[in-house]
């Protein structure tokens, strides 16, 4: 693991703990909401990650998810719709020595802001993205958005249905070059926790699609991931390494049947655990890491949990960087008077 | 025998070809010397916004004027002495702009039946009537330049791309210039393509040789040097220095700068000269749209850099959300408007003022921007960097306006020594500065300024974004009288900006009969004109504003000294409307929309109309 640039709290210097997270502004998401937990999650992870607070920042666009800025006890910039991907890239090359968050939602990042989204990941900065996906717009009141799945009806602005064909956020992420993809549920602490905690310690930009559930404007959705009773049966948890199992019993598997993804019983007597897709985070190539994305676009198919690729690339801010050091070294330190005289002058007396 | 040498005072050339026939390469040349021998020059550029319109068609003709003189001069001339065509389309473009007797070098090898019915003449004008009242010399530029390098081992097609420099060896004989400057330069472009340097320079020669051996040029010109303030010069383009005058900023701050772009005519040559130097730790990031690129500006001045964006007015309508974003964020950001002709695409490569409007009031809400414009390029190194100056220490975004006329215009330069810079302080808040809650919108009771608190400051951890914040704390607020609080703090921080204008300068009459009250690219047209009534004795006196928003404190004052205020611009009358609404003061507009620059004739035509109707009453 190389060494994040993110500064250190020197040793002996008072641990920070969940409540050093807390701002002081009441938080105002609707009873319930996912995005309480998100943020407590959150609290509970930066202490642990050994970084100063001072040295966090957290950029939003715009959207219920993006008000999470003024709940942390960090520095933060609630900027406009879409955009915050462009600001925190802006933040990021002026100085990387900074630990910086996005916090978005699934209109922001992929509708208004799709374009910015898709650049970022290609770019690298090491930022981390968290976007919280609802399938709907809250803060406007209940439109359908652009994970909204097709037909489903959204009472304001789609009352028969909505026509789009839904974006998957992990898909788009994997096609614009991310190096860091995993996905995880807002209730599932325990899963969420270490999924941010990975993102953090990647370098290069991390993307966290977190299912997240809108109490008001639609309410169970992605509940068969979300709740405890349906989750074993429909989520399917990603290790590197190891092969993909899932159920109560861990009785089932995911194998490839052609290009496709099949579920076998393992207890039927005609499938074994080596029949089974084995996972690899690692893998430079992106046909696993796509194939898996595409499962939860499949009916009936478990949606995976976890890191669904992981590799190393070289951060933008770097590269920049580097190239500073090389010009200097190439061409002595910027004199400023002698770039004003530079090219043919000449003297007037 | 040496040929007879006429002593003149000013002139003015025009090139002009297809695009492909190097017209930019060889005006630009012309002009380097001619400032590198002393005389003062300014140029015009004037290119189509194909980048190979079909050759020898009208829409595909490229012209580079430029004018210079043994005095001061504002503007690249109204009418030519010379015009040089390397086809029937430039002639047909640019006939007009020669003056009569003026002469017209075409290089005849190109007017044949094909190109002629191209630019749409029946018959070809240098073998009618057509031309009498000019001095036509026809040249036959193809054939002779691919005599002349016949013995090379070029290609008759990369022959003729060097037919240019063939017809600069003429002009820099025509007004007795030394070619040396033009080696260099040619062996300076092609040293990683040697096998171009010799024909180029051999071309070159060969025209030089041509006048003085052909009888058609009996006579040439030599133009004495121009009066300069003592000093170190360079000649220098609108967009290099507004280049020079960020890195400037940047290193007099200690602010790193970080300039975020989208590729649009005609602002990319500052990306373009700012992306060479990273030794200056400069960092330009050319993003995938323009809101992107003021995002990245605006994102870095939150970490403590100098974060700039810079386009033209298409580019600016997409930005200005995020501009808004600044301005009640209060984080010092500089947007750079290089204007062309609008609206909408409207005409990419030709020059307007028409976005001064749009950067008033061009966004949602109660939102003051100051706005600083330049007047001509070498004033966009002053302009820019008093732009990052009013930005840092007011923490506000600051709009930079210049135009495709100053910012690809090129003139002498006498280059400042850093010590003249103004200063420009950060003021970081530090650890220090808090011992309990940190607050952010606790302000500077002089400017009004808030705090610049970087992140990676201990204690300072604070919360910033788009909505409405309660003075003071920075906390959301929705309350109703804090709103219109701040609103009215907002607008006082940028009205304070005035407090740091100079005293106006009125060139010519101090009061009288008109003003000639102007902004930006407009200068020299409004200068020269100026200069031409003062020369007779007559009251009128000439302002060219810099700061747009706030307006100078003297302002008021000024305007009321003059019976007739006339505001020239380059637009259907911008500043006229804000003048009249600020001052209730009943100004006249002398208004242009063509996408070219005033000519001098113009403002004389108007002005002497209202000084009719003065004597009148």
């Amino acid at each position: 693991m190389k060494r994040k640039r993110t500064s250190r709290i020197p040793v002996g210097a008072p641990t920070l703990t969940r409540n050093d997270f807390k701002s002081d502004q009441d938080v105002r998401w609707c009873p319930s909401c996912g995005d309480y937990s998100i943020l407590a999650q959150t609290q509970r992870v930066l202490p642990e990650l050994g970084i100063p607070k001072e040295n966090i920042v957290f950029i939003s666009g715009i959207g219920c998810s993006s008000r999470f800025p003024y709940y942390m006890n960090t520095y933060g910039f609630h900027t406009i719709h879409g955009r915050a991907p462009t600001i925190a890239s802006g933040v990021k090359m002026a100085n990387p020595d900074l630990s910086v968050w996005v916090i978005t939602g699934d209109g922001d990042a992929l509708s208004i802001g799709g374009n910015h989204f898709i650049h970022l990941m290609r770019r690298n900065f090491d930022i981390n993205v968290l976007l919280f996906n609802n399938r709907v717009y809250g803060l406007t009141k209940g439109q359908y958005s652009p994970t909204s799945e097709r037909g489903q009806k959204m009472y304001q602005s789609a009352p028969i249905g909505s026509l789009d064909t839904p974006f998957n956020p992990l898909s788009l992420a994997l096609a614009s070059g991310a190096t860091f993809v995993a996905r995880s549920v807002d209730v599932h602490a325990d899963h969420l926790r270490p999924m941010l905690k990975a993102a953090f310690e990647h370098k290069g930009t991390s993307f966290i699609e977190i299912y997240q559930n809108c109490h008001i404007f639609n309410d169970e959705t992605f509940i068969l991931q979300r709740k405890k009773e349906h989750k074993t049966d429909h989520t399917v948890l990603l290790e590197h390494g190891e092969p993909l199992v899932f159920g109560a019993e861990h009785d089932k598997g995911i194998r490839l049947n052609g290009f496709q993804p099949e579920v076998v019983d393992l207890t039927d007597g005609e499938h074994t655990i080596d029949d089974l897709i084995v996972h690899d985070q690692h893998a430079e190539d992106t046909t696993l890491a796509n194939f898996l994305a595409g499962m939860s676009d499949t009916p009936d198919m478990p949606h995976p949990m976890g890191i669904f690729r992981s590799v190393q690339h070289p951060c933008y801010e770097n590269l920049m960087t580097k190239q500073i050091r090389t010009a200097t070294e190439r061409m002595g330190e910027g004199d400023l008077n002698a770039l004003l005289h530079d090219g043919e002058t000449w003297m007037v007396s | 025998m040496r040929k007879p040498v006429e002593q003149i005072e000013a002139a003015t050339i025009l090139f002009a070809g297809d695009s492909g026939d190097g017209s930019q390469s060889i005006g630009t040349q012309m002009t380097e010397t001619t400032a590198l021998i002393g005389n003062d020059v300014a140029t015009l550029p004037d290119y189509p916004a194909e980048i190979r319109a079909p050759a020898g068609s009208l829409a595909g003709v490229s012209g580079f004027q430029l004018h210079f003189s043994s005095e001061q001069i504002h503007t690249p001339g109204d009418l030519c002495d010379v015009l040089v065509v390397m086809n029937p389309a430039a002639l047909k473009v640019h006939l007009h702009k020669l003056k009569p007797n003026g002469i017209l070098i075409a290089n005849s090898d190109n007017f044949a039946r094909r190109n002629l019915r191209l630019a749409g003449y029946e018959e070809d004008p240098l073998e009618s009537d057509a031309l009498t009242k000019y001095q036509v010399f026809r040249v036959e530029l193809t054939q002779l330049t691919r005599k002349t390098l016949e013995t090379t081992q070029l290609s008759t097609a990369e022959i003729d791309r060097c037919k240019n420099f063939f017809a600069l060896g003429m002009i820099l004989w025509l007004y007795n210039r030394p070619m040396e400057y033009t080696m260099k330069w040619i062996k300076a472009k092609f040293a990683r393509k040697p096998q171009y340097i010799e024909p180029n320079i051999l071309a070159l020669r060969a025209g030089n040789a041509y006048c003085d051996m052909t009888e058609q040029f009996a006579v040439s010109y030599d133009v004495k040097p121009a009066p300069f303030e003592p000093g170190t010069y360079r000649n220098i383009e609108g967009n290099m220095a507004t280049v020079l005058g960020l890195i400037a900023a940047s290193h007099q701050s200690g602010l790193p700068l970080v300039y975020g772009s989208y590729p649009i005519t005609p602002a990319s040559d500052i990306l373009h000269g700012l992306a060479k130097y990273r030794n200056f730790g400069v960092i330009t990031m050319q993003m995938e749209d323009e809101i992107a690129a003021v995002g990245v500006a605006i994102g870095a001045a939150f970490s403590g850099a100098l974060g700039v964006t810079g386009s033209s007015g298409p580019g600016l309508a997409l930005k200005a959300e995020a501009i808004n974003l600044a301005m009640i964020a209060e984080l010092p950001i500089v947007v750079c408007n290089i204007q062309r002709a609008g609206p909408s695409t409207g005409m990419p490569t030709k020059t307007e003022q028409s976005d001064l409007l749009q950067m008033f009031y061009g966004r949602n809400g109660e939102s003051p921007i100051p706005i600083v414009a330049s007047s001509r390029p070498f004033d966009c190194f002053e302009a820019v960097y008093e732009a990052c100056r009013i930005a840092v220490k007011y923490r506000t975004p600051v709009i930079f306006l210049s135009d495709l006329y100053i910012g690809m215009g090129a003139e002498p330069w006498k280059i400042p020594e850093l010590s003249e810079l103004p200063e420009i302080k950060p003021n970081f808040s530090t650890s220090a500065d808090t011992n309990d809650e940190f607050e952010p919108y606790l302000r500077d009771p002089e400017t009004l300024a808030r705090p610049w608190a970087k992140p990676g400051t201990l204690g300072l951890e604070h919360r910033i974004g788009g909505l409405e914040k309660s003075d003071v704390t920075g906390h959301v607020s929705y309350d109703p009288e804090n709103h219109e609080k701040m609103v009215e703090i907002r607008a006082e921080k940028v009205a304070r900006i005035a407090n740091d204008i100079p005293p106006t300068e009125i060139f010519g009459a101090q009061e009288g009969d008109i003003l000639l009250l102007g902004w930006g690219g407009t200068f020299g047209a409004i200068r020269t004109a100026a200069e031409n009534y003062v020369a007779e004795g007559l009251p009128i006196g000439h302002v060219h504003l810099r700061h747009l928003n706030p307006f100078p404190n003297d302002l008021a004052d000024i305007l009321k000294r003059f019976k007739k205020i006339l505001i020239p611009e380059l637009n259907s009358g911008q500043l006229l409307q804000l003048i009249r609404s600020t001052y209730l003061i009943d100004a006249i507009g002398i208004n242009k929309v063509q996408g070219q620059p005033f000519h001098v004739f113009e403002l004389h035509a108007k002005i002497d109309e209202i000084l009719k109707e003065i004597e009148h009453f």
